[in-house]
């Protein structure tokens, strides 16, 4: 599929091209992955590829064009309890007693099979999830691979992880993540699991459980022990099967913040000893004072809101910004948007790719529908979208009021609403009155105090982080993802270096 | 010797300074004696002038070096790894010939191997542990990260040749200082091939630099040379280290002995992240914090 250029709209009318000039596509070969190794494999159990207990297999579809790619397994609750006796058996018959730096070595293994088979895992992911390539590529699995190194060290020093206390595994963990960043989520899931020496049963996203299956592969080929990682492709009743299971020790979950709560809500009628980890949703925000630097500001903005089409939980989803220069803030951002180039995830130049499914396509819609419905003011650059597949413009609304849907509700797609504020006191206080809240229900909570007085909002940074607007003296509140990032942010405006 | 059997084919013992392969510019040599007598190689006997070469490098490849990122350092040394335990049998039957038993000589290389292993795991790791987020009193965020020191001098020890060299080198390596190491003279073949391994790890020219010959007479050089920052005396008698300390005085070289149990080269207690904090250079920085 070819796609012909984003053009600039509204105020910056797109100039005649000369034909030399005029854009032609740099599409990323997908020889490099064997779809038909994928077709039907069956479900990751003990260690093999074993056919679902129900026989049935279900499409996943490419959302860049709405076609099929593979059929993949779809476990119900027999397999789901095979799967985690196969956990159980792995972790008591050896994985539990294993030497820290052994397991290390196992992870240090995975890490470089992934690093050799990196390419064939962007593509595939590419193809299954929409994303660009250009993220999948550099983003996504290195990113992946650089979670087993770094926990593939830590499996021996845990005395130094949990100084003055002594860690041991929990046991069978269930692992239930999303279709956002679907290898990137199996790495955060599997390699801290299985440095600290429990064993997994996982549950990819219904729409995107290829790079785990391709994953499984190489876990083969490092010869880890049968059983150790499990998994499970399916539906939501897979994973409603997999987190009520008797016999799993740890529930870890990264999704939406409903299906968080109804995990908690089945947890919560479990023996007190299992234990949960729940990432959700957000309605992070981005605060630019009159004094940041606005270029730098707008590209921390489209970073925020715009990379992997804003399917992010902690997306920048919200700005605040100052009276004074909003105009102008406004002004840059439409500029900015009118050379994203919105098209086939598989073209290296493609900033924007598809949207993950039609149900997430139809959500997006729905909650766009309400904004202009409330009477925001959306904008959206002049661009052509693909005919087959799901899509969604660059969108930003101005005029958002905090009580408007679009500014309390997670949108989980490439949609913007600005907010305007006049002191900074207005500003840090205007994150905390959001409805999700759910970026502290995620269980991060680290505020530096320098960022502001009253802000609660879950992770927090200032400076030089992706999405972020630089300001001298009063820092700005931004997402981050990890606490470290704070800190690390903390010392990029630092007059003080000794 | 009858006309079809093969000759073999036998190895130069070399210096490995800034990423090349030279033999002491002085032109000299030293015998290379087993056990039992047999004089198996000459090995060379670095200068003053190797030495200082080697400091060149070092200092050169330093900034290179401690401005890689963590991730990336750690995965250098790991490859280390990888490559040591492709040529463990090589290294092997080296520690036999210096007169190890096949069996501790495979203990010994094992437990090398997974000593960088473990040391590379503690790249992106030693600001987590290392690291403090101070309380102090007034409005300042204070904390303090650690950093590599420089130029690090290593006086390896004669026993056991390869595991004692790695196990000092390795962090030293690992917080992003560049190393001028001195191996045991008494069986400096080990060093030699770790050399060899170095220089096709994607370790960076100069990273480290690998001396033979005699540490007594190459250790005084090496503390008062301006551009070491520390040595490392694991492999010196208790006079030696002495002489270092005084003549590193002038500029302040800080010298690493090594603690409690870190010298029982086969046991855990020789890998530690004291071993690790003594290469690092703490940073406190003090940002104003708003009241």
């Amino acid at each position: 599929m070819t796609l012909s250029p984003t053009t600039a709209g509204g105020e910056h009318p797109a100039q005649p091209v000369h034909p030399v000039l005029a854009y032609s596509t740099s599409l990323e070969s997908t020889d490099i992955v064997r779809l038909d190794r994928l077709h039907e494999r069956g479900l990751f159990i003990g260690g093999e590829f074993v056919a679902p207990h129900s026989g049935r297999f279900v499409p996943s579809i490419n959302p860049a064009t709405a076609q099929p790619l593979v059929s993949y397994a779809d476990a119900d609750a027999t397999d789901v309890d095979a799967a985690v006796a196969a956990a159980r058996r792995a972790y008591e018959s050896g994985w539990r007693d294993l030497p820290g730096k052994e397991r290390a070595k196992y992870l240090y293994r995975i890490a470089r099979q992934m690093q050799e088979r990196s390419r064939e895992l962007a593509v595939l992911e590419t193809l299954d999830n929409g994303k660009p390539i250009r993220e999948s590529r550099d983003v996504d699995v290195p990113l992946a691979v650089a979670h087993f190194f770094h926990y593939a060290g830590w499996a021996d020093k845990l005395d130094h992880a949990f100084p003055g206390r002594s860690a041991r595994p929990v046991g069978v963990a269930a692992q239930v993540i999303p279709w956002n960043f679907p290898l990137l989520m199996v790495a955060w899931k599997l390699a801290p699991a299985l440095a600290t020496g429990n064993t997994c049963v996982l549950k990819p996203a219904e729409t995107t459980p290829l790079s785990a299956l391709l994953l499984a592969e190489i876990l083969q080929e490092a010869d880890l022990p049968p059983g150790v990682v499990n998994i499970v492709t399916g539906g939501p009743a897979t994973g409603a099967a997999l987190v009520a299971h008797p016999d799993v020790d740890k529930i870890a979950f990264t999704g939406s913040t409903s299906v968080g709560k109804e995990i908690q809500r089945i947890v919560a009628g479990k023996d007190r000893t299992t234990r949960l980890t729940l990432e959700l949703g957000g309605k992070a925000a981005n605060i630019v004072y009159e004094d940041a630097a606005l270029d730098q500001a707008v590209e921390g903005i489209v970073n925020g809101i715009w990379f992997n089409q804003g399917h992010v939980c902690c997306a920048g989803s919200r700005l605040l910004v100052q009276e004074s220069v909003a105009e102008e803030v406004l002004d840059r951002l439409k500029v900015r948007l009118s050379s994203l180039r919105v098209g086939d995830p598989l073209d290296k130049n493609t900033d924007l790719g598809a949207i993950n499914s039609a149900e997430q396509l139809e959500r997006i819609t729905e909650l766009v529908e309400a904004g202009v419905a409330e009477g925001a003011e959306i904008y959206q650059p002049p661009c052509e979208l693909p005919d087959a597949g799901y899509w969604f413009a660059p969108t930003v609304f101005s005029n958002v009021q905090q009580t408007h849907r679009i500014a309390r509700e997670e949108i989980f797609g490439p949609v913007l609403s600005v907010l305007t504020f006049r002191t900074p006191e207005e500003a840090v206080a205007m994150p905390t009155t959001r409805v999700m809240g759910s970026r502290r229900e995620s269980g991060q909570k680290r505020v530096p105090r320098s960022c502001g007085p009253r802000s609660d909002s879950g992770p927090v940074s200032c400076g030089r982080t992706p999405s972020i607007a630089s300001i001298r003296r009063r820092p700005s509140v931004v997402t981050a993802r990890a606490a470290s990032v704070a800190r690390e942010v903390a010392t990029a405006s630092s007059p003080t270096w000794s | 010797m009858t006309s079809d059997e093969r000759l073999a084919v036998r190895r130069t013992l070399k210096l490995y300074v800034g990423g090349e392969f030279p033999r002491s510019e002085s032109g000299r040599t030293y015998p290379v004696v087993t056990p039992e007598g047999e004089t198996v190689a000459q090995a060379s006997r670095a200068s003053r002038k190797d030495l200082r070469d080697a400091v060149k490098g070092a200092r050169g490849a330093w900034s290179g070096w401690s401005g890689r990122t963590a991730y990336n350092r750690g995965q250098i040394l790991y490859r280390v790894a990888e490559l040591m335990e492709g040529r463990r049998s090589q290294f092997e039957t080296e520690l036999v010939a210096g007169g190890s038993s096949p069996t501790d000589a495979a203990v010994e290389v094992s437990t090398a191997i997974d000593r960088w292993v473990w040391y590379a795991g503690w790249a992106d790791k030693l600001g987590h542990v290392l690291g403090t987020n101070n309380s102090v009193a007034g409005p300042y965020f204070a904390f303090t990260v650690p950093e590599s020191i420089g130029v690090v001098g290593l006086l390896a020890p004669d026993d056991p040749p390869l595991l004692g060299l790695v196990s000092r080198l390795a962090p030293a390596l690992v917080c992003g200082n560049t190393v001028v190491a001195v191996a045991g003279g008494r069986w400096p073949l080990s060093a030699v091939s770790l050399a060899e391994v170095l220089a096709t790890s994607d370790v960076p020219a100069g990273v480290v630099n690998l001396l033979t010959g005699r540490g007594s007479e190459l250790a005084p050089w090496l503390a008062g040379h301006e551009e070491v920052d520390a040595v490392d005396v694991c492999g010196a008698d208790l006079e030696l280290s002495r002489k270092v300390a005084f003549l590193g005085a002038d500029h302040v070289l800080r010298v690493v002995a090594p603690g409690p149990g870190e010298c029982d080269w086969l046991a855990e207690s020789a890998q530690s992240v004291a071993a690790l904090s003594a290469f690092c250079e703490m940073k406190s920085v003090w940002h104003p914090m708003g009241t």
